[in-house]
């Protein structure tokens, strides 16, 4: 009886060494978890197979049996084993018991060498321009497996260097090495289907169905698994060695679905944005929308200074006046769900101190059905687990301007939101003293007595928690501007709190926490029991990794 | 360790006299005084540059005038003392190389930081930067000792080419043009 639902383990022979390797599991995947590479080109463990490249070919064999007894014939003691007379692709095979391979055999070796020469006739080896140097799967292999010079005395292939498959993605087919990766995303990821094949041999050539264009929102994914230089991005087209990059662990702030992502940044600045894999998340994907966010970082109207009543001032003299507006009377907050959990943390410990009602505004948008869902905060879960607030995300702010017509509230807080187009028009944010936290200026920064610059999701650091309540950490990639501070250390000052304490206190608060000792957040998060919050409608749909809970 | 005491040798009557070692200095100085001079009145005079010498590091031309440097940052990467930075850019559409897709749009080498090693040179693969027989950089501000684009070109100027590389992949894409039917 198994209860468990781990996959059983089967035993199969590399290169004589036996290995335990989950059964049934693709022979590529299951010799890399094991730490042996099989260079391919066409396969992609997200994808369906193809079997085109042959990069992958390897000797496969398994132990004799008598036709008459079914017992395994033994030869010096030892199983006979029957290999298969011609080598076979390893992306096509998947693992079973008593599997036998070879890896490093000279015909295995042949086999490579061969493929390499043969996709090396027409390319184009224009790796000092080509973006993806660096990164490139036939560049390293080509190295291992490569012969250093050409044997072929025709002349290469012309075909057209710079075309413009959509608005984000630009082929090279000179350097295509036709793996049909991108055709397969298309027609089984994005559910677009717009890239084909079209004439034979050498002329074989990627293009767009006539009259279409790969411009659906995940065109830009083709472009990740591209394992040569053909598919590139415009945006990113020529800027940046791959090389020079640092690569920081984030998440996508696009919706709350929570898309694991890496930032690539030079010296302070950013040059793009990856999807980081993480299975129970977002696989290997992410949208081209969540790839231009980094872009909010040098906008012209960032705050790079805090402002009292209209006038730069320092940052400790604007706390000072943010302090005292906060503790003159009855005070309301207006959270986000752009912060982190610790920064949410410390505004419901300053609500809890101040007895301040709080608001979490919702923004809405339309679900793709993948990996954009409704809710376009990335973090509003984390405002119910940190306490912030216990009820769903507020559609206005009308309660909180009738309170303000009404005298009710006299000082307000609001962090990283606009709320002009909530519903508080800056001649009701007149009637109260008003302290703002954000990263960019807007009507309610310029209504607002207080100003207090904040940092982008790329220049600080913490943790969100998606909507299938899933903590994930971000790192922080670039600085912020000069004489910044992370928003979790203002918020924690005007809490009066010390920054330390963050986690130990929430794992004492909250049981749904007590797992979770800071510094161990696996690169996968941590998935958090949320039945606490059955209660709440939560607004998201089904997505590529999250079905709602079904309503009791 | 117990110490040996060395007895030291007696000086001969022609290291007495010291005269010897006088008279071969003497040959010296009459042998130098005979030869030409060889001090070179720099600046007024300049020495002659040995092939091979490792000078200033400049970008050159190839002798159609097309700009080699394809903006590859291999000699940012492998530059030691980070003397290099490179602004990569696309070659524009109606240019006359355009099929060379890629050319710097800023290249700036700091004399102040460069060593003189040749690597750049060494690892170009478009033979476009070369340490040339200019050996002599001076300037009044950190500023002007930082070599932009245009005064690289300047230094460089245009050095003969074996390869016609990037002519040569013209030429066949042209032959090819018009569909591979």
């Amino acid at each position: 009886m198994v209860t468990d639902n781990k996959p059983s383990l089967v035993t199969i022979n590399v290169d004589g060494v036996e290995h335990q390797v989950a059964a049934g599991a693709n022979l590529v995947d299951a010799l890399a978890k094991i730490g042996k590479e099989v260079p391919h080109y066409c396969y992609h463990p997200k994808l369906p197979v193809a079997g085109n490249c042959r990069m992958c070919l390897v000797e496969l064999g398994s132990p004799l049996r008598d036709r008459a007894t079914n017992e395994v014939i033994l030869e010096n003691g030892k199983p006979k084993i029957g290999w298969q007379p011609k080598p076979a692709i390893a992306c096509a095979t998947n693992v079973s018991a008593g599997l036998h391979v070879r890896l490093e055999s000279p015909t295995v070796k042949s086999c490579r060498e061969g493929v390499t020469e043969m996709i090396l006739l027409n390319h184009p080896l224009d790796c000092p321009i080509c973006d993806q140097a660096g990164e490139c799967k036939l560049q390293e292999f080509s190295a291992e497996y490569g012969r250093g010079y050409s044997r072929y005395l025709d002349e290469k292939n012309a075909k057209p260097k710079k075309t413009k498959l959509g608005p984000r993605v630009t082929l090279d087919d000179e350097r295509c090495i036709l793996c049909s990766r991108c055709v397969r995303f298309c027609n089984d990821i994005a559910k677009d289907p717009v890239l084909g094949f079209v004439n034979r041999g050498s002329y074989n050539t990627l293009t767009c169905f006539p009259g279409r264009e790969l411009n659906n929102n995940y065109s830009l994914n083709t472009v990740d698994i591209c394992p040569v230089g053909a598919l590139t991005s415009t945006d990113f087209r020529f800027k940046m060695r791959v090389w020079f990059l640092k690569k920081t662990p984030s998440i996508c702030t696009e919706s709350s679905t929570g898309v694991n992502t890496t930032v690539w940044s030079r010296e302070g600045k950013i040059y793009r944005i990856t999807p980081r894999q993480n299975d129970a998340v977002n696989d290997t994907w992410m949208p081209d929308s969540g790839r231009e966010l980094y872009k909010i970082v040098e906008e012209d109207n960032r705050l790079t200074s805090a402002i009292v009543k209209g006038t730069r001032t320092s940052l400790e003299s604007a706390l000072n006046v943010a302090d005292a507006i906060l503790h003159q009377g009855s005070l309301a907050i207006v959270g986000s769900g752009h912060l982190s959990v610790e920064e949410q943390f410390f505004l419901a410990q300053l609500a809890k101190r101040t007895g301040a009602k709080t608001y979490m505004p919702a923004h809405r948008g339309q679900n793709d059905g993948l990996l954009i869902s409704e809710d376009r905060t990335p973090n509003f879960r984390g405002a119910l687990v940190t306490g912030l607030t216990d009820r769903n995300a507020d559609h206005d702010l009308k309660t909180l301007a009738s309170d303000i017509e009404a005298g009710r509230v006299s000082s307000l807080l609001i962090c990283r939101e606009d709320v002009t187009r909530l519903g508080l028009s800056a001649a009701i944010l007149t009637k109260v003293r008003t302290v703002v936290i954000s990263t960019h200026a807007d009507a309610t920064t310029s209504a607002a007595e207080v100003v207090i610059p904040g940092l982008t999701v790329f220049e600080r650091s913490g943790n969100f928690i998606n909507c299938q309540f899933r903590l994930q950490s971000f790192a922080q990639a670039i600085p912020g501007p000069a004489g910044v501070l992370p928003d979790v250390m203002i918020l924690a000052r005007l809490a009066k709190s010390e920054t330390t304490a963050v986690w130990k206190t929430l794992a004492e608060q909250n049981p749904v926490l007590a797992s979770v000792a800071q510094g161990l957040i696996s690169s996968e998060g941590i998935a958090l029991d949320g039945s606490a919050w059955s209660h709440l409608s939560f607004c998201e749909s089904k997505l590529l990794k999250f079905a709602p809970q079904p309503k009791a | 360790m117990a110490i040996k005491v060395v007895q030291r040798r007696p000086l001969s009557l022609a290291e007495r006299t010291y005269l010897p070692q006088i008279l071969a200095g003497l040959k010296v100085t009459w042998d130098n005084l005979r030869r030409p001079p060889v001090t070179l009145q720099y600046p007024d005079e300049r020495p002659t540059i040995p092939q091979g010498y490792r000078g200033v590091p400049t970008l050159v031309r190839d002798p159609h005038g097309r700009e080699k440097c394809v903006s590859c940052q291999l000699c940012e990467f492998v530059c030691p003392p980070k003397a290099i930075r490179i602004t990569p850019g696309e070659i524009s559409e109606t240019a006359e190389n355009t099929h060379v897709e890629k050319a710097p749009k800023e290249f700036e080498i700091n004399m102040l930081r460069c060593i003189y090693c040749g690597l750049c040179q060494e690892v170009c693969p478009e033979e476009a930067i070369w340490l040339q027989s200019q050996y002599s950089m001076t300037g009044t501000s950190r500023e002007s000792m930082v070599n932009n684009k245009a005064r690289l070109y300047e230094l460089g100027g245009t050095l003969p080419d074996s390869h016609y590389k990037w002519d040569k992949k013209k030429a066949e894409a042209e032959k090819q043009a018009g569909g591979h039917h």
